[in-house]
């Protein structure tokens, strides 16, 4: 019973850590880099849902949105004005300047919010207990919100224009162009989106405990294990990479202290780096 | 003020190591370390627990925790090193964070999030406070020296050439026939030996360690250093720590002059400050104030003769 209590737990945490991941693999995806400044967007999403739930008194599901909406806009912003420009000098100095960029934004927030565990303003309800499994209504809220969000995030990619220019732009982006696809376009769109997913992420993440400044670089580790995992690049491999590492975490808590949950994901990364470089739904590594 | 000098003084010397070491990785071999703060935490709890617990001396200590901090550089890089360069970004950073994770957890190996103290540093009961940091100042100051011009031996030798290639064109150095794989984790080999050897150093000076002082914001100021005075160049990096513990050190000053804000606002912005700085520094400044000379090779010029010749035909 035990063991079946985790993997509820690894499922719905995993189904949470997929939204930032998703958001992580498509910016490399169509951008080619790997973002590190997607810490701090988490955290800007997580405070603007506080903003909007605590100070504006709005739900929970509405604040979501909320965060969505900021994080993706200062992630076009940031991305056009700070990261756009190191893309061309190569990806050492991308990686580099979207970690300054990461403690820059993370330190506005403490500026302004300052270092304090804050909680979100959410009604307080009983656990349900379905056959001896226990679940919060929170918990399932926010799997569900997660759900719809990944459902809508595939119709998107799948079905509509802008959807597909993206894809196009992530496969071939020569040929995008060819095609008359407007590269830059394609780019701020992947940043807001990705930025986005990035800020509910941290506002989901957050629904479940407290959240403070380092909520994103706390979960950093979690989200890029997520998404090498899947395959780094792959969309509904990030969602498996976090699932994966969502019930791996879970499970360890039978062998090890909950305090290195952080670490299952760091194992996973190098497991996989070792065995199976692309993770299992990527195209390629090197 | 004196004092507080000397404290600098060592400081830099200390960044000036770890800028030397990331020189070789970052500088000449073009391979990417975002969690050197890792590779200096593992030197200086080695160093601090084979002093501390085991009695082991000094010296012996530094140059475990050196040559640790080395052997594991060599594990990160072999895993990642035929991999794009973004998985090697991720492991570095993840190390780095994983370190700080199991240093703070468990208790028995170091004492968790309170941290080690009492380190013990040469001769510091009968020297006193005052003499022990100056003493320091120049152990810290000859083994910059010493660790300069090992760096500029390396760089300067065949293999240096090799690790520039590398960075510059790796298929170009793979047509020559080079084990790209071996040079780039011999890079890394030597660059972490300097972070260890930095962090053990580290240790004995201050005679305190703790998971947080090993935030990922130690890594940023290094990777400033580097860039401020001039990548791939020596003489840059160690310029560069100067200045940015200069810089660091003037800030502590400057902030609180900024009027109506706690604490915790004034470190915020004092972070903030750091991180703009090395954003702007990468993006307009680059080169650095000292920029690396690469060597060029005599170009063939027409022997007289010949140009005689020409001019005739002319």
């Amino acid at each position: 019973m035990e063991v079946l209590q985790l993997i509820v737990n690894g499922l719905m945490a995993g189904t949470i850590l997929a939204v930032p991941a998703i958001g992580l693999t498509a910016i490399f995806a169509v951008l080619r880099f790997t973002n590190f400044a997607l810490a701090s967007h988490m955290t800007i999403g997580a405070f603007a849902g506080f903003v909007a739930n605590v100070t504006f008194g709005l739900p929970a599901v509405a604040a979501l949105g909320f965060a969505f909406v900021i994080a993706g806009l200062v992630g076009v912003l940031s991305d056009e004005f700070v990261l756009k420009p190191f893309r061309r000098a190569g990806f050492i100095t991308t990686a580099i300047g979207s970690i300054a960029l990461t403690i820059a934004l993370e330190n506005i927030v403490r500026f302004i919010f300052g270092n304090q565990l804050r909680g979100y303003d959410l009604p307080i309800l009983r656990d349900w207990n379905i056959h001896g499994i226990r679940v919060s209504p929170q918990q399932v809220e926010n799997f569900v919100v997660a759900v719809i969000v990944m459902a809508a995030l595939f119709a998107f990619l799948s079905f509509t224009r802008v959807g597909k220019s993206m894809r196009a732009v992530a496969d071939n982006p020569m040929l995008a162009a060819i095609k008359g696809i407007n590269a830059n376009v394609v780019a701020r769109l992947v940043s807001f989106v990705a930025m986005g997913l990035a800020g509910l992420g941290g506002m989901l993440i957050g629904l479940d405990t407290t959240i403070d400044p380092l909520i994103g670089f706390k979960t950093i580790l979690q989200i890029f294990a997520a998404a090498v995992v899947g395959g780094l690049g792959s969309i509904p491999g990030a969602v498996v990479g976090a699932l994966v590492v969502g019930v791996g975490e879970e499970l360890s808590l039978l062998v090890l202290t909950p305090a290195y949950r952080t670490a299952v994901g760091f194992i996973a990364i190098l497991v996989v780096l070792t065995f199976r470089p692309r993770g299992i739904l990527g195209q390629r590594a090197y | 003020m004196e004092h507080y000098l000397v404290a600098m003084g060592v400081t830099a010397g200390i960044y000036a190591m770890m800028a030397l070491g990331m020189n070789v990785i970052w500088g000449k071999a073009g391979l990417i370390n975002l969690g050197l703060v890792g590779f200096f935490a593992v030197g200086a709890y080695t160093s601090g627990l084979l002093t501390l617990r085991l009695g082991w001396p000094i010296p012996l200590g530094i140059a475990a925790g050196t040559l640790v901090a080395s052997l594991v550089g060599v594990l990160v890089a072999m895993i990642t090193v035929r991999l794009r360069g973004d998985y090697l970004a991720i492991v570095t950073l993840g190390f780095a964070e994983t370190m700080r994770i199991v240093m703070s957890n468990e208790l028995w190996i170091a004492n968790g999030t309170d941290g080690l103290s009492g380190i013990p540093g040469p001769f510091r009961q009968a020297l006193g406070p005052h003499l022990f940091n100056l003493q320091f100042l120049g152990i810290v100051t000859a083994a910059t020296v010493i660790l300069f011009f090992l760096v500029e031996r390396l760089v300067n030798s065949p293999f240096g050439r090799v690790l520039r290639g590398i960075r510059d064109d790796e298929q170009v150095v793979q047509v020559a026939g080079k084990n790209v794989v071996t040079f780039k984790i011999k890079a890394f080999a030597f660059g972490t030996a300097a972070l260890g050897l930095a962090g053990a150093l580290y240790g004995h000076f201050t005679s305190f360690i703790a998971p947080d002082l090993f935030a990922p914001l130690l890594t940023l100021y290094v990777k400033l250093s580097l860039l401020a005075g001039g990548l791939g160049n020596s003489i840059g990096a160690v310029v560069g720590a100067v200045l940015v513990v200069f810089f660091l050190e003037s800030t502590r000053f400057i902030i609180p002059l900024v009027p109506g804000i706690s604490a915790v606002q004034g470190a915020a912005l004092r972070e903030l400050l750091i991180a703009v700085a090395l954003l702007v520094v990468l993006r307009f400044y680059a080169r650095g104030l000292v920029p690396e000379s690469i060597p060029q090779p005599p170009l063939p010029t027409a022997p007289p003769e010949a140009a005689v010749a020409i001019e005739r035909v002319r």
